[in-house]
């Protein structure tokens, strides 16, 4: 909704395109790509978001500790049987792991993530004693 | 650190000149694999955020079209810290040679992955030439 409005005005994506900074940490063992992520945040929690087409919830490991969040994960090549062969072979295959630092703490036992249409979609609330909190000014 | 491994970058599709798309929103070229098989060929494309409602196959004469729609949600009251990928349509065009057997297409879209099966034509099915002596 927001978006359609907006569109014209700036894109936000555009906008992120340029703050492309060593924020994330990241390591391929197999394959020497990854899959790419969003990090969106707000006082409270942090969204973490990734497209993972055709892989499954067990192929994918989520861990957190205090600020670190990891993301493990692996996809397997489309197999051949005998006499079949590749036109093309264009999308990506292999493990990965990525590793982001988040800005403040996250609250482990809360952390939720869903899986829809291959976009995975992490939900970080924040530890509760790091939220900010509104301090009272009294007057004598 | 270095870093030697490069990340996955959307492909934006290119529109020709003079050409102008009438929504604002980025569209990508999904990857695929093209296998071969026996009887059939395979087309496999990642199409995140896509699904069976949101997908347009097409096939007009010897073109056929993937056109996938995908809302960018953005998470209310939150910012963009850190972005890697855009969110935005899909599009890809390929041209069938006549040997497929149209009517029998099947499309299949399971966790964000388009699964094409085009069967070949029973006349294009490769076919032994017996050779006699004369």
């Amino acid at each position: 909704m927001l978006m359609t409005n907006f569109a014209r005005l700036f894109d936000p994506w555009d906008e992120f395109e340029r703050m492309r900074q060593p924020f994330f940490s990241q390591t391929a063992p197999s394959n020497a790509e990854f899959p790419a992520f969003n990090v969106w945040v707000s006082g409270d929690d942090a969204i973490v978001t990734s497209e993972l087409p055709g892989m499954d919830r067990g192929a994918i490991e989520i861990s957190v500790v205090e600020k670190t969040l990891t993301v493990r994960g692996s996809r397997r090549s489309e197999e051949l049987a005998e006499g079949e062969s590749f036109h093309r072979k264009e999308r990506w295959f292999g493990q990965f792991t990525k590793t982001f630092e988040l800005p403040f703490g996250i609250d482990a036992e809360k952390v939720r993530a869903q899986l829809a249409g291959g976009v995975l979609e992490i939900s970080l609330p924040r530890a509760e004693a790091e939220k900010p909190r509104k301090i009272e000014i009294k007057s004598e | 650190m270095a870093e030697v491994a490069t990340e996955l970058q959307k492909k934006e599709v290119e529109t020709k000149e003079g050409i102008e798309r009438t929504r604002t929103r980025k569209v990508y070229t999904p990857a695929v694999d093209i296998i071969e098989k026996k009887g059939e060929i395979v087309v496999v494309a990642d199409m995140p955020g896509v699904d069976e409602k949101s997908l347009d196959v097409t096939l007009e004469r010897n073109v056929l079209t993937l056109y996938g729609r995908v809302e960018p949600a953005i998470p209310e009251g939150h910012r963009l810290i850190a972005s890697e990928y855009g969110i935005g349509d899909y599009q890809r065009v390929f041209a069938l040679s006549d040997e497929i057997d149209r009517d029998r297409i099947r499309a299949i879209v399971k966790n964000g992955v388009l699964r094409l099966v085009l069967p070949k034509a029973e006349s294009a099915k490769t076919r032994k030439i017996a050779v006699t002596v004369e």
